[in-house]
């Protein structure tokens, strides 16, 4: 028991190493100084107040989407509609943001549950017709990616705004920044939304472990047919299942809407959070502690590669490399798995 | 003597718990050995040993006389031992062939040579008369087919010893009198087997000789000729069987299942159940006899709600029950060990103390406003993990891990805990060993003799005359007839399941 937690914490951590390790060989086959390179990742996500807090900023929307990914995930299903949910909700975000003018205890509130509940519907069609007519939802969930980008881009463009290419700013009441968070980070872009992703942490974990509707949901995700025998709603499971996870994804755009950004422009492609929000999903062990954590390593790495190109030379496509072999290598856990299990029997 | 296998004092421990106490297992060249324990004995394990795929904490193990070191199953392979797992490993979507071969492919200038195999494969079918198509797709074919592949992947890997891990428990009576025929003609050919099983009648009909173990030890090991099957049952068991059940006479009381003029169809819209009129009285055990595939499966999820009935009528204590959706209906009063106790029965990875609340996790005491207290439910399942003997670490391990006599243990006791009127029982004793089958019946009589009504559903025969007070043999989705197992025979049961009209008594 005590054992094999362990094993689940060591696999991930094992495998960031081994993506390191061989990120460091592909930075010295092409000539690149490692060192220099790690060092300055490393600096350019905690070497100042001022990085940290850029660090802290990029974590926030990682973390809900993983845990977006992760909570449709331990219920049985595969959500690779977290991108389109999350930019649903980051449209709603700031359509609430800019279109009320109220006292900032409900509209702040307000702002964020909009995406929540946009995200939640952009959620619920997938999952409508996967418990209606088997409709598998990863199908589904991609072509509403498409669809999300576009809507959302048409609404920028002819409601949000006049023919422009991003929304007004939100009104300061709407808004997750904090001056107290920029000063004391030498003004990055450091929000509120992190306590608002804690949050949603503690709410996951708290949803699937401690609740009624948790058993029942993850239940209904381990064995449909068990679960119809014992006389759960199979059909109306699996919808509340991606509903919650679209409302995670959803609040995850609202960080960006009301945080980071404060509007919503044009976009040319995906933001790429909620595709990364896979991987956060995979490395944390699709719970939410370890999410936490890998959200705090995806942002980390994003943020401190900015730094690599300027002080080490560093291209940031190599950045992008050691980020994909750190993937890899969790992926391929099995491997790991493996070697640790050979270590222990000759420990023996 | 000449012993092709000698496992000599095996140990294999997980964590803390001895799954294999210094076993003892000596093999002779060209018997069929026979290797008797109860589910969690550690018979798998201690084939899994010998395979490579566990190591030993102890022991030796000697091939043909020279002392061995199986580190993995291709070390085992090239020893000429080959396993048919209880779990079939095969590519659905590959060939016979393709499976046969997979991992050890003949090449022709780094080329696959599917032809040179298929040739090959169909030479060592028909050598041992398996009858196998070596170019018949794997989903295509039965489990009966799928298990000889099995057996073919083992030989033309130059197999000369095989174990059979629990062969028969996914056969039917037919398959097994075909498999057991196979295995003589193996023997035959110089081939040594170790056959895994529960099943006493089997290893009278074909074993030379059997060893048996007992929740891990050795017990030892006789000549099957110089023995029989009370004595096996005992020493596996470790204490005397009963293999008839003794019962009170019958307390009829008022119907509790009512079922009028039921029609079900099957999930390709043919009628399975048609037309069909039943009745089950409080403190009675009915027994529904039958050729699997006579409706008895539509029969049971209609009642239970899981299909819908096209129409007719269920009612429970006079309450119309017909089409409910399935929480209704267990509200109502009815309790089910489902025939597919994987399916339906559990949540597999969920752990067995929480699988003890799979209907009743929304209730008092066990969710209060809507959270779950993890402090009654564990202490509820300690409570029927001990009051229903299931053999597991702890209330925590996941029911995946615990052989399939404990996880149906497991589920009699969550259903027969919530106190239903009606208890529906489907092939509740199948793949387990003769103590869990005692266990079991005793365990539904018991619910009889407290005034409960008890539907039994089975394939065995012996099992429905044994347990039942009255015998509803279904025949094409009807009820042909209702007889008294005190005035039937095998025989007669045997006809009327098949379609023969019953000549004294009326149809009822
Ligand atoms: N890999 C394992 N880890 C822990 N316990 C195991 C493992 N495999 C088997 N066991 C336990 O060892 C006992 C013997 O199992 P097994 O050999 O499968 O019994 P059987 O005689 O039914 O084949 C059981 O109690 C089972 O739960
Ligand atoms: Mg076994």
């Amino acid at each position: 028991m005590s054992s094999s937690r362990l094993t689940n914490f060591l696999v991930p951590v094992l495998a960031v190493l081994l993506g390191v390790l061989v990120g460091s060989i592909v930075m010295l086959v092409s000539g690149y100084d490692p060192i220099a390179g790690y060092s300055a990742l490393l600096y350019g996500a905690f070497g100042d107040n001022y990085y940290i807090g850029e660090t802290i900023r990029q974590t926030t929307p990682y973390i809900l989407a993983g845990l977006a990914v992760a909570f449709a995930f331990r219920t049985g299903l595969f959500n690779i509609g977290v991108e389109g949910q999350l930019i649903i909700g980051w449209l709603a975000s700031v359509w609430v943001g800019v279109a009320f003018d109220l006292p900032k205890v409900i509209h702040l509130p307000l702002a964020i549950l909009a995406a929540a509940v946009a995200g939640a519907l952009w959620a619920f069609i997938p999952g409508f017709l996967k418990a209606h007519f088997k409709v598998h939802e990863v199908i589904i969930t991609i072509m509403m990616n498409y669809i999300a980008l576009h809507v959302s881009n048409a609404i920028i463009r002819s409601v949000l705004s006049n023919q422009g290419f991003k929304s007004e700013k939100i009104h300061e009441t709407a808004s997750l920044q904090s001056e107290f968070l920029q000063s004391i980070t030498d003004y990055s872009t450091l929000h509120y939304g992190i306590i608002v992703a804690v949050i949603g942490a503690i709410i996951m974990w708290f949803l699937l472990e401690k609740t009624t509707k948790g058993y029942e949901l993850r239940a209904v995700g381990f064995n449909q047919h068990a679960s119809h025998y014992a006389g759960m709603n199979v059909k109306r499971n699996i919808i509340l299942a991606m509903v919650i996870s679209g409302a995670f994804a959803g609040v995850a755009g609202a960080m960006e809407g009301l945080g980071t950004f404060g509007n919503i422009s044009v976009k040319a492609g995906f933001t790429g959070i909620g595709f990364d929000g896979i991987a956060v999903a995979l490395i944390g062990g699709n719970n939410a502690f370890g999410i936490l954590l890998s959200a705090l390593l995806f942002g980390a790495l994003k943020v401190g590669a900015l730094e690599m190109p300027s002080s080490a030379d560093v291209p940031t496509e190599l950045v992008d490399i050691v980020i994909a072999l750190i993937i890899f290598f969790v992926a391929s856990s099995y491997l790991i798995r493996l070697l640790l299990s050979r270590f222990k029997k000759e420990g023996k | 003597m000449e012993y092709v296998i000698e496992m000599l004092n095996i140990r294999k421990v997980f964590g803390n718990f001895v799954a294999n106490d210094n076993i003892t297992l000596q093999v002779k060249k060209g018997e069929i050995h026979a290797l008797l324990g109860e589910n969690g004995a550690g018979k798998s394990t201690l084939m899994n040993v010998l395979f490579g795929l566990y190591q030993p904490d102890g022991g030796e193990i000697r091939v043909k006389g020279k002392t061995v070191n199986i580190s993995d199953p291709n070390v085992a392979n090239d020893l000429g031992i080959g396993m048919v797992h209880q779990h079939f490993m095969l590519v659905d979507t590959f060939t016979v062939t393709e499976n046969i071969i997979l991992g050890s492919e003949p090449t022709t200038g780094g080329m696959i040579d599917i032809k040179r195999a298929e040739k090959e494969v169909r030479e060592l079918s028909e050598r041992y008369g398996l009858a196998v198509d070596p170019t018949a797709k794997i989903s295509d074919i039965s489990v009966g087919m799928q298990q000889r592949v099995e057996i073919l992947k083992t030989l033309y890997r130059g197999a000369d010893i095989l174990i059979f891990d629990e062969p028969t428990a996914v056969l039917t009576p037919q398959e097994i009198q075909e498999l057991i025929q196979i295995m003589k003609a193996l023997v035959k050919e110089g081939k040594s087997i170790i056959l895994i099983t529960h099943k006493l009648k089997e290893i009278m009909e074909v074993c030379d000789r059997v060893t048996v173990i007992r929740r891990g030890k050795g017990i030892g090991t006789l000549n099957v000729a110089d023995t029989n099957p009370s004595e096996l049952a005992a020493l596996m068991v470790g204490r005397e069987v009963q293999f008839k059940t003794d019962k009170k006479p019958v307390q009829l009381g008022k119907p509790v299942l009512e079922i009028k003029d039921l029609v079900v169809k099957d999930a390709r819209g043919i009628t399975a159940v048609n037309h069909l009129d039943l009745t089950v009285h409080a403190g009675e055990i009915v027994g529904i006899a039958g050729v699997d595939g006579n409706g008895q499966t539509e029969l049971i999820e209609a009642i239970t709600g899981l299909v819908k009935a096209e129409s007719g009528s269920i009612t429970l204590n006079g309450q119309e029950i017909t089409n409910l959706p399935p929480r209704k209906i267990i509200e109502a009063g009815v309790g089910h060990i489902p025939q597919d106790r994987h399916k339906h029965g559990l949540v597999l990875d969920f752990p067995i103390g929480e699988n003890m609340v799979l209907q009743t996790y929304y209730k008092q005491p066990y969710s209060k406003k809507g959270i779950l207290s993890f402090k009654t439910i564990y202490e509820k399942a300690r409570q029927l993990i001990q009051e229903f003997d299931v053999r597991t670490p702890d209330e925590y391990t996941k029911a995946r891990a615990l052989s399939g006599g404990n996880q149906q243990k497991a589920i009699i006791g969550r259903e027969v805990d919530r106190n239903p009127d009606l208890l529906i029982a489907a092939q509740p004793t199948r793949g387990l060993d003769v103590g869990a089958i005692e266990f079991i019946h005793k365990r539904l009589i018991e619910q009889r003799d407290q005034g409960k009504a008890v539907l039994l559903v089975s394939f065995e025969l012996d099992e429905v005359m044994n347990v039942s007070d009255r015998i509803a043999v279904i025949y094409e989705g009807k009820i042909v007839a209702i007889v008294d197992p005190k005035e039937t025979t095998e025989q007669e049961l045997g006809l009327l399941m098949a379609g023969s009209k019953r000549k004294e008594a009326g149809v009822s």
